[in-house]
C-alpha cells in the first residue's frame, strides 16, 4: 500500500510545487511504513527525475510517450490510475494546479476515492485518516476524515516545510496503454506570459492595485519584483480595467496564493482581495491611506506614496 | 442545445465566517446566501447560448430547501426549469454522484458549473462528473463558443491561457470573462415563480466526514515603518521575518 505523487514537468524540470508534494508524500509514506513513488509525465532527463529522491521518493515512474508531451487531462488521469493500480497505492498526493486538480478529480472518479483539496498540513493518522484543509477561501479550516480505501490529497503551497536529504531515486520507464479516446480534446494554441516566475509557485509576490494609477506605471512594481525574484500580481479592479492580464488577478475570484512574502502596493484590501492572499506567511502593505483596511491584515505597513517608496525599496534590496 | 447548469448556494463573499455546536456546524445566523459567483458566469453563458442557438437551460442544485431562493433567481435570469437534490452537498465525490445521476437521465450537450464553489473551493466536481459520465471535462474555461457540435474554448493555465477544441458533450467549469453577469428583470422574476422545480432525493454515500472547523489564529499587530525610513522594511524582512 504505497504512496504515489503526481508531479508536473515544466521545461524539462520537475515543478517546485511538485517537489513539495513529493516531500509531503514521502512523509505520509513514512507515517504508514511504506515507500513513496513519483509519477512524472513528459520529457525530462533521468538525472533530473532522480532528484525526486532528494525529496524522499524511492522510485520514479517516467511516462514519456510523445502523445503525453502536452498536459492532457484525460490521458494523464488514465496514466495516473494505471500507476496507482501497478503500485497498489493507497494515497495519491499532488500539488494544486490547473492541470493537477483536473487530473486528480478524474482519477478520484475512476477509483471511487475520497478527494480533499487545499490541504494545509500533514495528515493525522492516529485515528483514521484525517487531513486539515483550508475552506471559505482561507477564512477557516476543516478537519476531514477520509473513509474510502483510496485517498487523493491536493496540497496547498507551504503545506509542509521541505527538508532535502541528498538521496537519489531510481527511475523506471512507465508505458501504460493509452486510449485514443483520451486525445479527443485538442489544444490548438498556448499563450504564456514571458515572465519566468509563475504566480502560484512564487515564494515572493509583489502585487499592485489601482493606487498605481495606470498600466504605464507598472515598471516600478516589476523592478521591485525582479530585484526580489518575485512574481507580480494585481487586484481585481486592475484586471477588470485590463491594466494587467486576468491570470495575475489574486483574490476571491482570482488566483489564491500562499507565498512566504506578499507585498501589496496601492491596494486598499477589500475582503474579497484578502481572501486570496490571507494564507501568505508575511504580508507587507504600502498605501498612502492610513485607514486602508489592508493594514489590519498586514505584518508590516508603510503609509506612503508607492511612487516614492517602491523605487527606494528596490534600491535597498539590490544593496543587500 | 440542451444545457444543464449546476449552481451552489453559498455565503456572500463579505460574510463573516463562524461556527456553532462546538465548531461542528457553519453558523448561518445573519449570513446572506448568494449564487456562487463562478456559477453565475456559467448560468449567464448558458442563457446567452440558448438565446443564440435555441434549446433549454436546466438548473441543478444539490442543497437543502433553503437554497430555493437561489434557484428561483436562476430561473428569473433565464433558466427554463430546475432540479434540486434534497441534501447537504457533503463532499466533492458525493455531490458529483448526484449531478452525474441526474445528467445520465437526459442527453445534455453541455454541463456547466463554476470553476469552484466559494465555500469549499475544491474545484474538482466538474472533473468527477466528467469521469462518471465518460466525457471530457475542462476548467477553468474563460471563453466558450459553439459551432455545430464543436466547442471552441479558452482555458486559463498558470501564467497564461490555452485554446481548446472538443466535441460535445462536455463538462465545463467556468470563470470570468466567459459572460457578463445577467441581472433578473421584472418579467423574469414573475415567470420564475411558475417555472417547474423538481425535488429529488439523493443517492449513494459520502466518502468523508467533516469532524470540526477552526478559524485562523488572529493576526498580531501590524508593525508600522515611517515612510521616511522605508528602507528599514527590507532589513526587517531579512533579519526579523526571515523571508528574504
Amino acid at each position: 500500500m504505497s504512496v504515489i505523487i503526481f508531479t508536473e514537468i515544466d521545461n524539462g524540470a520537475l515543478k517546485k510545487s511538485s517537489l513539495e508534494a513529493v516531500y509531503y508524500g514521502a512523509e505520509v509514506a513514512k507515517m504508514k511504513g511504506t515507500t513513496a513513488t513519483v509519477l512524472a509525465i513528459g520529457e525530462a532527463s533521468e538525472a533530473e527525475l532522480a532528484k525526486a529522491g532528494n525529496f524522499g521518493a524511492t522510485k520514479v515512474l517516467h511516462a514519456n510517450d510523445a502523445r503525453l508531451a502536452t498536459g492532457n487531462i484525460q490521458a494523464y488521469a488514465d496514466v495516473l490510475a494505471s500507476a496507482v493500480t501497478q503500485e497498489n497505492a493507497e494515497v495519491v498526493i499532488l500539488a494544486k494546479s490547473s492541470l493537477g486538480d483536473a487530473v486528480a478529480a478524474r482519477v478520484a472518479g475512476k477509483l471511487k476515492a475520497a478527494i480533499v483539496s487545499n490541504v494545509t498540513e500533514l495528515p493525522d493518522l492516529s485515528g483514521g485518516f484525517k487531513v486539515t484543509r483550508s475552506i471559505y477561501t482561507g477564512k477557516a479550516f476543516a478537519t476531514v476524515e477520509m473513509k474510502s480505501d483510496k485517498k487523493i490529497i491536493a496540497i496547498k503551497k507551504n503545506a509542509v516545510s521541505v527538508v532535502e536529504s541528498g538521496a537519489s531515486a531510481g527511475v523506471e520507464v512507465f508505458t501504460p496503454a493509452l486510449k485514443d479516446a483520451d486525445f479527443a480534446v485538442k489544444v490548438t494554441g498556448t499563450h504564456k506570459a514571458s515572465s519566468t516566475i509563475s504566480l502560484p509557485e512564487a515564494d515572493i509576490v509583489v502585487s499592485a492595485g489601482r493606487g498605481l494609477k495606470g498600466p504605464e506605471n507598472w515598471g516600478i512594481v516589476e523592478d521591485l519584483a525582479n530585484a526580489l525574484g518575485a512574481a507580480t500580481a494585481c487586484s481585481k479592479p486592475v484586471s477588470d480595467l485590463d491594466w494587467r492580464p486576468h491570470h495575475e488577478h489574486v483574490g476571491q475570484t482570482g488566483i489564491k496564493v500562499s507565498p512566504n512574502l506578499y507585498i501589496a502596493c496601492g491596494i486598499s484590501g477589500a475582503i474579497q482581495h484578502l481572501a486570496g492572499v490571507n494564507s501568505s506567511k508575511v504580508i507587507v502593505v504600502i498605501n498612502k491611506d492610513p485607514e486602508a483596511p489592508f493594514f489590519k491584515a498586514a505584518d508590516y505597513g508603510i503609509v506612503g506614496d508607492v511612487f516614492d517608496i517602491l523605487p527606494r525599496l528596490t534600491k535597498a534590496v539590490k544593496a543587500l | 442545445m440542451k444545457i444543464l447548469v449546476c449552481v451552489t448556494s453559498v455565503p456572500d463573499t463579505t460574510a463573516k465566517i463562524s461556527f456553532t455546536d462546538g465548531d461542528t456546524k457553519f453558523n448561518k445566523a445573519g449570513v446572506t446566501y448568494i449564487t456562487g459567483p463562478y456559477d453565475d458566469y456559467a448560468l449567464s453563458r448558458a442563457v446567452e447560448l440558448k438565446e443564440k442557438l435555441g434549446g433549454t437551460v436546466t438548473v441543478l442544485n444539490v442543497g437543502e430547501s433553503d437554497s430555493e431562493q437561489v434557484i428561483r433567481k436562476c430561473l428569473a435570469i433565464g433558466a427554463d426549469d430546475a432540479i434540486r437534490v434534497n441534501c447537504e452537498p457533503k463532499d466533492s465525490y458525493f455531490t458529483a454522484v448526484q449531478i452525474a445521476t441526474i445528467a445520465a437521465q437526459e442527453n445534455y450537450d453541455l454541463i456547466l458549473m463554476g470553476r469552484e464553489s466559494i465555500d469549499f473551493n475544491s474545484g474538482v466536481v466538474h472533473g468527477l462528473v466528467g469521469e462518471m459520465l465518460g466525457i471530457p471535462s475542462l476548467s477553468p474555461v474563460m471563453k466558450l463558443e459553439i459551432e455545430g457540435t464543436t466547442a471552441k474554448m479558452t482555458r486559463e493555465i498558470e501564467g497564461g491561457k490555452e485554446d481548446i477544441e472538443a466535441s460535445l458533450p462536455l463538462v465545463l467549469g467556468c470563470q470570468e470573462p466567459i459572460a457578463e453577469w445577467k441581472i433578473p428583470n421584472m418579467r423574469g422574476i414573475m415567470t420564475a415563480r411558475t417555472k417547474p422545480l423538481r425535488v429529488v432525493e439523493p443517492v449513494g454515500d459520502d466518502l468523508t466526514i467533516t469532524e470540526k472547523f477552526t478559524l485562523p489564529a488572529p493576526k498580531g499587530a501590524c508593525k508600522m515603518i515611517p515612510a521616511e525610513n522605508a528602507e528599514e522594511l527590507i532589513a526587517l524582512l531579512k533579519n526579523e521575518a526571515k523571508v528574504l
